[in-house]
């Protein structure tokens, strides 16, 4: 009966050949053109010297290549964002590693805890930013106001004195952390709860206390997903941008361009100045950071596979 | 270390998984909890271990009342039944990971753990992580590690049921060897009874939360309390024929055959249930007999010749004894032995 019925289906109007490429096609098509199509432009215009709009251009070189790495606002672009993603990444990665484990617990009013810690991926961080904003007030906000309780600040988060703004920095760091930790505890908690059980009962059963149980069962089983979770907001964070977006009105900093980001550094050469090629210069560097860095992460990671 | 139980109790809600069980274990012996899924033999485990604890009733280890004793506490072993090895630890690791939680200095607990090792042949295997082990070098190495911390009592949970049939002879062999070796009392649970019969000293049937019997493994086979006990052990499994007491005689339910018994305490026209092992049965061709049957199918099993009789509207499986050839359809007659044939209450499945 098998054999019959295949022969039906090679015998149909349609022979093996295209009938899988037409169910493709639409699929093939959407990601050449939004997909394939531009990132070789990015990398062919980050080749093209004096890149216009229009597709005019005065060369071909490493021009645009030369330009970007020898701009010192690129260079602090790369700074800013290698602090924030090495700030953001373990720290948020260890905050979400302790309340993945206490929400993994049985406790009570679980619901609530979840909401409140899955709330700032639910919502606009363009929109909770502003609201960040207030709190890091330097007069008014909540969070000078706690440093106030316990003797400290007031700390100028927001502002520059004197041509230095020393804790803008700190403003997209906690509000990165803030912003990374939901999606990181989801993916953690489902991490724990894939965690036979049965480890922890013969742990218990020969005497281990919960420290120990945590430290040599619960985080090497779990190291697997952290690594997961790290490569994923690694990647993110390199691209970080939005976080900067609220506090200054749309400006880098206190400073205009303190704070600039390699995407927001993109962003700017792109409209802002218009340089296409250096633009695209630019993303073709950050590309490259972030692939090495995926690559060294996986490779770290085959070492800890169970 | 010998292991009492008293009249132990646990209920899950409404259910009731272990009832009313009271028992010794005795000190140095492999003693089998035998059961179907589902009659309280791994309750009664989690119990011993500490890890469940108890509704009503009271353990003791010797004479220490452990009832509430938290786990870690009763110096037990426990070998589960997953084997629950920890995949990122090595075969060292894993054996010594009990001594590393009882904060023992490194080189001691890994001079112990290759010792271990040793006992359970897997010394060659101890850079090796769990998932590069066979089925049965990860149980070897899960009783190493149970074993490590010289329990008083050695706990196994079902520890056969993840091999396959020949890796399962080879370790309820070696189960019995450590044991041996090490003289550690030790509870092993299963629902295999052959596993149980071949290797250990004393088997406890469980039914439904309650205790059936305890015996040795070979007076549980030729002397069971009840029906169950008699159905639970042997394989081929025991003929059960549903009949009444008549005239001295055993007859069927349909009266279509009757087999002469020899038994005092039966009584004239009690119902009961005729168990005939499939080896207590000798077959003739004439002369004297209990019981008349024919032939309805045979199997040659090398060594012997199993064969498929009626006996009036009932069949029944015996082995047959390969001196004469007898073909299938003749009629044959039969002598019971001994051994091996029960009559039980038909209501109680009480041995009369």
């Amino acid at each position: 009966m098998t054999a019959k019925k295949k022969k039906k289906r090679e015998g149909g109007e349609f022979n093996n050949g295209l009938e899988p490429v037409i169910y493709l096609l639409p699929f093939v098509i959407g990601l050449l053109i939004f997909t394939v199509y531009p990132i070789i432009n990015v990398v062919l215009m980050s080749f093209k010297e004096g890149y216009r709009l229009s597709g005019s251009f005065t060369g071909i070189g490493l021009k645009n290549y030369t330009q970007v790495l020898g701009d010192k606002n690129f260079a602090n672009a790369v700074r800013n964002t290698f602090i924030y993603v090495f700030s953001v990444v373990p720290i948020a990665t260890v905050l979400a590693v302790i309340i993945a484990n206490l929400l993994n617990q049985k406790i009570k009013a679980m619901a609530l805890f979840q909401t409140a810690y899955f709330l700032p991926m639910v919502t606009s961080s363009i929109a909770v930013g502003l609201s960040w904003r207030y709190m890091f007030n330097t007069q008014f906000g909540v969070i000078n106001w706690l440093l106030g309780v316990f003797g400290a600040g007031p700390i100028d988060w927001l502002g520059a004195t004197g041509g230095q703004a020393p804790y803008n920095i700190f403003v997209i760091i906690i509000f990165g952390i803030w912003n990374m930790l939901p999606f990181t505890i989801i993916l953690l908690l489902s991490g724990l709860q894939n965690i036979d059980p049965m480890y922890y009962t013969a742990a218990k059963v020969d005497g281990a206390d919960s420290g120990m149980i945590f430290r040599r069962i619960t985080v090497p089983l779990l190291l697997p997903t952290i690594f997961l979770t790290m490569i994923i907001n690694m990647i993110s964070s390199f691209k970080v941008y939005n976080e900067v977006i609220p506090f200054w009105s749309g400006k880098a900093g206190a400073l205009s361009n303190n704070l600039y980001t390699m995407v927001y550094y993109i962003k700017e050469t792109f409209y802002s100045k218009l340089r296409l090629g250096n633009a695209a210069a630019a993303s073709i560097v950050l590309f490259l950071i972030i692939f090495v860095f995926t690559m060294l992460q996986k490779w770290v990671q085959k070492k800890f596979d169970y | 270390m010998q292991v009492r139980i008293e009249h132990l109790t646990k209920k899950f809600g409404d259910a009731v998984a272990v009832s009313d069980f009271s028992m010794n274990f005795d000190d140095g012996k492999l003693v089998a909890l035998l059961g179907p899924s589902g009659c309280g033999k791994s309750t009664t485990l989690n119990m011993l271990s500490g890890i469940l604890p108890v509704t009503s009733g009271k353990i003791y280890f010797d004479d220490d009342d452990v009832t509430n004793t938290p786990p870690q506490d009763r110096g037990v072993g426990i070998c589960f039944q997953n084997y629950a090895l920890y995949p990122h630890m090595s075969v060292l690791e894993n054996i010594a990971f009990p001594l590393e939680i009882k904060k023992v200095p490194k080189e001691e607990r890994l001079a112990k753990a290759r010792e271990m090792a040793k006992l359970v042949h897997v010394d060659m295997l101890l850079d090796r992580k769990p998932k590069e082990l066979s089925g049965g070098q990860q149980q070897r190495v899960a009783i190493a590690r149970a074993l490590i911390k010289t329990p008083r009592l050695l706990l196994l949970d079902e520890p056969l049921s993840n091999l396959d049939a020949r890796l399962r002879l080879e370790m309820r062999e070696e189960i019995r060897r450590i044991q041996q070796e090490t003289g550690v009392t030790t509870i092993f649970v299963t629902h295999d009874q052959e596993e149980a019969m071949s290797i250990c000293d004393k088997i406890v049937l469980m039914k439904d939360g309650y205790l059936q019997q305890e015996d040795k493994p070979q007076t549980l086979y030729d002397d069971p309390h009840n029906l169950f006990v008699a159905n639970f052990l042997g394989n081929p499994p025991i003929n059960n024929l549903y009949g009444t007491i008549q005239n001295g005689r055993f007859v069927l339910e349909d009266g279509s055959a009757s087999i002469k018994i020899d038994n005092p305490n039966a009584k004239e026209g009690e119902k009961v249930v005729m168990g005939i092992r499939a080896e207590s049965v000798t077959i003739s061709k004439s002369g004297d007999h209990d019981f008349e049957a024919v032939i309805k199918q045979r199997y040659t099993m090398g060594k012997e010749e199993l064969a498929f009789l009626n006996i009036g509207n009932q069949v029944i499986r015996v082995y047959l004894s390969s001196d004469y050839t007898y073909d299938v359809g003749e009629k044959v007659f039969l002598n019971l032995r001994q051994k091996g044939v029960f009559l039980f209450d038909q209501e109680t499945g009480e041995r009369i």
